[in-house]
């Protein structure tokens, strides 16, 4: 990345973490209703990956989306809307924050089940193979979703069929409340699986943004030019629990410190000084994260309430929900 | 083409015919390529339209159904075949929680123009895992259309609905059928899904039947008729869209109400034929409704316990006769 690319990876990565916070205060302030998976710590995957891949490749998430949407196009004031269940939020109001979904832009989606996009990602990557164009895939999934059927099943498939799709575990060491470690068999959870699948397995450093890109654009050439799927291991934290309900005591202190030092905004913005960027244009970038994010709380919230009959519609293509003739 | 087809062949000729029709349709299934499928119902797929339109998967139904959705998503129109309805359950996540329900929980964002093959029921002695009826499985769930054809010429017509339909559709092939024989219906043949029919008309009771219990309905019509009990005979066909004005039309002809379910009584689909009845037909009633379905155990291994717990002719019979003199 030259300087100018990283300065607007930094600056997505501010309105990215500047909206978690805005959904974690509209939570407290009972504006977000059910629960949230705040992806705070996580950004310069989400930012990093997307910064490597074109306009039209497809990207499938998990319930831990909201990074994922708004690097892909989701403006923070869709995302907040639809968490605040207002009418003009991203999905009408009709999936919340563990179902964020662009499709115009490639953002086919946000899973709530553990792996089950997976074979989806390899499905929409088969399905550019089929249709003969360069598009590839992207599945972001956390840890605990390498114990599933469904990404053993996924990887095979994409390997055998050679399939233009990337696997990218956002391993932030735990599974919702438990350690990785306490219930894999082995030491990283995603990469020491690739070679069982016969694809590349890598490790990156998950918070530095610049290391995702390039490990992104690497792996994604790759699959573009027919070189089959890879699974990239992205080593990140947590900086909430895994849910609303969840304060993350049981995480050591001094593990969360460590992590907390290695926030990928920190990192960004040390690259960029080391670059030359005056820490003035730096403070200009976080100025405007904050403004863009203070004014989307502010449309999300006179948003008008969705109409009680939007209900039942959607269902079917015929925008309806009849299930008799 | 020749003057009869059977229900198996019928498959494929249903699935060839909108793949030459239409590029974007693609078939994915454990051994539905070179091998023609398991009950040979993919013959010839592989053949004519070469191994970039039909692929053999490994066992991994959450992998097959998984991607079909992915590739749905994104322009295409896959045909998955999930060899045995029993291992529906397999995948049943992609069933009950991802594919129904993307397009609502988008706010109309995706479509999931797929097509998920199955061969459903009893009768052939596979034993507990390999026969259900498990139709009602995926009548449960808000967002599937569930199609169960009972002939040749309805396979090819209900198959170009369903490939065409822009709506997930569940297509229950039934293993009872496949070599039945029909006459095979014309160029561009297609059934609108949602359509019942009635098979067999009659003034005294009406038989609601699917699939491989329709012929059991026809015999037990035709027998019955040998009594002075006139059945008239409704093949549902679908049961989402399901066509309960043709049902309830037939009852304002007949008043009296039998459904014939392979799948066991707890949680048919005949219940909800008879709940609506009772909602919006009331009226229409001189007798009570009666329902004849499998028994709600695990399906048997030998054939003379398989029959005690799958409606027979007999079984429907009885529950007529019973009907008929009240």
């Amino acid at each position: 990345m030259d300087p100018a690319e990283l300065l607007a990876a930094y600056e997505q990565m501010a309105v990215i973490r500047r909206t978690e916070k805005a959904a974690h205060d509209l939570f407290l302030q009972g504006l977000v209703k059910g629960t949230t998976h705040l992806a705070a710590g996580h950004e310069a995957i989400a930012v990093g990956a997307s910064a490597a891949l074109r306009p039209d490749d497809y990207v499938f998430a998990t319930y831990r989306g909201h990074h994922h949407a708004m690097a892909r196009g989701a403006t923070p004031e869709e995302c907040l809307a639809e968490l605040m269940s207002r009418a003009t939020g991203l999905c009408k109001a009709k999936g919340g924050s563990m179902h964020l979904t662009k499709a115009a832009t490639g953002m086919l989606g946000s899973y709530a089940i553990v792996g089950a996009h997976l074979p989806m990602a390899a499905g929409a990557a088969w399905s550019a193979r089929l249709r003969g164009t360069d598009q590839i895939a992207v599945a972001f999934f956390g840890d605990g979703a390498t114990n599933i059927g469904a990404f053993h099943e996924a990887l095979n498939l994409a390997a055998v069929w050679k399939l233009p799709v990337l696997f990218v575990c956002e391993n932030n060491l735990y599974m919702e409340y438990t350690p990785i470690a306490d219930v894999t068999a082995v030491p990283r959870p995603a990469a020491d699986r690739a070679p069982a699948y016969g694809i590349p397995g890598e490790v990156v450093d998950g918070n530095d943004v610049v290391a995702v890109q390039e490990a992104v654009a690497r792996l994604a050439g790759r699959a573009r030019a027919g070189d089959g799927p890879a699974l990239l291991e992205a080593e990140t934290y947590r900086h909430f629990g895994h849910s609303r309900a969840d304060p993350a005591t049981y995480r050591p202190a001094e593990e969360v410190e460590r992590w907390l030092k290695r926030d990928p905004l920190d990192l960004a913005r040390g690259r960029l000084v080391e670059m030359g960027m005056p820490e003035a244009v730096v403070g200009e970038a976080d100025d405007r994260a904050t403004v863009a994010v203070r004014k989307a709380v502010e449309a999300a919230k006179a948003g008008p309430a969705p109409d009680p009959r939007e209900a039942l519609t959607d269902v079917w293509a015929d925008g309806g929900a009849a299930w008799r003739t | 083409m020749a003057d009869v087809i059977s229900y198996r062949e019928a498959v494929a000729e249903g699935i060839a015919r909108e793949m030459r029709r239409d590029p974007t349709v693609v078939c994915l299934g454990e051994d539905i390529g070179e091998a023609g499928g398991v009950f040979k119902t993919t013959v010839g797929l592989r053949k004519e339209f070469g191994p970039e339109r039909v692929w053999d998967t490994p066992i991994s139904e959450q992998a097959i159904v998984g991607a079909a959705m992915g590739a749905a998503m994104t322009g295409m129109r896959p045909v998955a075949e999930i060899m045995f309805s029993d291992f529906l359950a397999c995948c049943w996540d992609y069933l009950a929680n991802e594919i129904p329900k993307v397009r609502y929980m988008t706010g109309g964002q995706v479509t999931v123009p797929l097509v998920v093959r199955t061969a459903n029921g009893g009768g052939l002695g596979f034993g507990a895992q390999h026969s259900q009826a498990t139709e009602n499985w995926a009548f449960t769930i808000p967002g599937l259309k569930i199609a169960a054809p009972a002939t040749p010429a309805d396979v090819i017509g209900m198959m170009a609905a369903a490939i065409r339909s822009d709506d997930p559709v569940v297509f229950f092939e039934h293993k009872g059928l496949l070599a039945t024989k029909g006459a095979p219906p014309p160029p561009d043949h297609v059934v609108e899904l949602g359509r019942a029919a009635v098979v067999r008309e009659g003034a005294d009771v009406t038989l609601v039947a699917l699939a491989s219990m329709v012929p059991v309905a026809l015999k037990a019509a035709e027998f019955l008729s040998g009594e002075g009990i006139e059945a008239e005979v409704v093949d549902l066909r679908c049961l989402v869209p399901l066509d309960m004005s043709t049902v309830l039309a037939s009852l304002g002809r007949t008043s009296r109400l039998v459904t014939v379910e392979e799948n066991p009584y707890q949680g048919g689909w005949g219940a909800t034929v008879v709940s609506v009845v009772a909602d919006e037909g009331f009226a229409l009633l001189d007798a009570p409704v009666r329902r004849v379905a499998g028994e709600c155990v695990p399906l048997p291994f030998a054939d003379a316990l398989e029959e005690e717990v799958i409606p027979t002719v007999d079984k429907v019979v009885a529950a007529v006769r019973g009907l008929a003199a009240y």
